[in-house]
């Protein structure tokens, strides 16, 4: 079960107990007073939660964000969490982000290549508590692994692993297989979970740093 | 800490309280390990307390990457746009030229041919007269301008897959380039419904049908690609559309998302086969 803050709710939507975020609204979402809906379908980290991965967010205060696209996922993660990097590769979505960073003071956004941590490591700080990936590149894992610099000992992962990013032709299982084994270089994997019926052919990595 | 470079945050060099300078320290600069730069920036002076860092490090980020972001969408599908044309032109200036200058060299030498190639050996000769000294000249500029177009080719193919990975994956570098010239850009090009991606390049065709003279057009630029040139002419049309429909898609997702998709292009070279296995199956059942 996910431990949650007091800064995640789950709160009443059309009927259904939901997550919610404390935050200003950025992409016309439900809102229920300063609350606004944190939607699972529209968010891979969000799906983890919803799903009841074993993450521990009670604690979090400083995050990585890799493949932060058009930010809506992490405009709920600075809604929880203190100092949030944003790195992103592409600029059309980058726009976005920086319209939900400006009104978050303690988001950080950064266009930069998630393959190549040096290009950040001199604005981005150490010892954070967790690193969140959801970027469509060959090669997840080792970005995963690569970016391990950046988290304190007992760090958490939640990666979100994209079968078709990886080879279109082989079994997504397959692909996990490999990026379990991959991923298991830097880190002790704590719990794993396809994001059916959130996400279609994602697997989802909650794992410690080493 | 022995590593000096591991020592150097975002904010070194820059003033006190300052965040003049930071986007080029934010965007070239370099660290081989993280480190607690909140500390050290008020340990450094640059920041009064960890609250200030953050404040400075909001303000420096959201502006350096504001302008990265202008300067990369800048940069790149306009100047695909001019690369395209300019090869285009250099193309078809050289031909036009080395075509005026197959006509005079063939009065003056024996083994002069037509084209470009023709154009490049004539390079080689050594003027016996102020007249040969021209016309040799004018060799040069042939292959100047035919080794300029060559370059020019050369940069779309490495710029092309940049600015739009998916539609250079499923056309080519050059075909993207010259879709996204056509249509004025890549933003212009993923609004365009995919019907008119199928006739780019055909509008005087189009235009003839329009105006009651002509059948409309199967296909414009992308017919260069062999996935309409080399399917049979009475499948072209099928081919072009299902072709047109998956080269809009990629635009949309170069442009929107930025990210690769793989099954986009599988699922096109699936329709393909089919559209293509048509043939076979017909030549097959003539035999039976």
């Amino acid at each position: 079960m996910t431990d949650l803050p007091e800064s995640i709710q789950r709160r009443e939507f059309d009927g259904r107990q939901r997550l919610a975020t404390r935050g200003e609204p950025v992409y016309g979402e439900p809102t229920d007073g300063e609350w606004r809906l944190w939607d699972a379908g529209r968010s891979k980290l969000g799906a983890m939660v919803e799903t009841g991965m074993d993450v521990d967010l009670t604690a979090v205060d400083s995050v990585l964000y890799l493949g932060a696209a058009s930010g809506t996922t992490v405009s709920h993660v600075a809604d929880f969490a203190g100092p949030t990097y944003a790195v992103e590769f592409a600029p059309r979505p980058t726009r976005d982000l920086l319209d939900v960073a400006a009104e978050r003071p303690n988001l950080f956004p950064l266009l930069k290549d998630a393959r190549k941590p040096e290009t950040y490591a001199h604005v981005v700080e150490s010892d954070l508590d967790l690193l969140v990936q959801d970027v469509a590149t060959r090669g997840q894992a080792s970005v995963a692994v690569d970016n391990a610099r950046f988290l304190a000992d007992d760090g958490q992962l939640c990666l979100a692993v994209k079968a078709r990013s990886e080879d279109v032709t082989v079994d997504p299982e397959t692909v996990f297989e490999d990026v379990r084994e991959a991923v298991a270089a830097a880190y002790e994997i704590v719990d794993t979970r396809r994001l059916e019926p959130f996400h279609d052919d994602h697997l989802a990595v909650v794992a410690r740093k080493r | 800490m022995t590593d000096h470079t591991t020592d150097r945050g975002w904010f070194t060099g820059l003033a006190s309280g300052s965040v003049d300078g930071a986007r080029e320290a934010i965007e070239s600069g370099s660290a081989a390990e993280p480190a607690d730069w909140p500390r050290r920036a008020v340990d450094a002076g640059f920041a009064s307390d960890e609250d200030n860092y953050y404040e400075l490090l909001h303000e420096a980020t959201v502006a350096a990457t504001r302008a990265a972001v202008v300067d990369r969408e800048r940069a790149d599908d306009k100047q695909l746009l001019h690369a395209v044309r300019a090869m285009d032109d250099a193309t078809r200036t050289a031909n036009e030229l080395a075509e005026r200058l197959g006509e005079w060299a063939g009065t003056l030498f024996d083994d002069a041919g037509t084209g470009v190639d023709a154009a490049r050996q004539l390079v080689d000769h050594e003027p016996e007269s102020p007249l040969e000294a021209r016309v040799i000249s004018l060799a040069e500029r042939v292959d100047d301008l035919a080794g300029e177009a060559e370059e020019l080719r050369t940069f779309i193919e490495r710029q092309a897959p940049e600015v739009a990975p998916n539609l250079s994956e499923m056309a080519g570098p050059v075909l993207a380039a010259r879709l996204i010239a056509l249509a004025g850009g890549l933003e212009a090009l993923a609004k365009k419904p995919s019907g008119t991606v199928q006739v780019l390049g055909a509008e005087d065709a189009l235009f003839a049908h329009l105006a009651g003279r002509g059948s409309s057009p199967k296909h414009g630029i992308i017919y260069t690609h062999e996935y309409v040139s080399g399917t049979r002419p009475e499948d072209r049309g099928s081919a072009a559309r299902a072709f047109a429909g998956k080269l809009s898609i990629a635009a949309r997702v170069d442009h929107y998302s930025g990210e690769r998709r793989p099954e986009i292009h599988a699922d096109l070279e699936d329709r393909m086969s089919t559209i293509q296995a048509r043939a076979d199956d017909d030549a097959t059942g003539g035999d039976q």
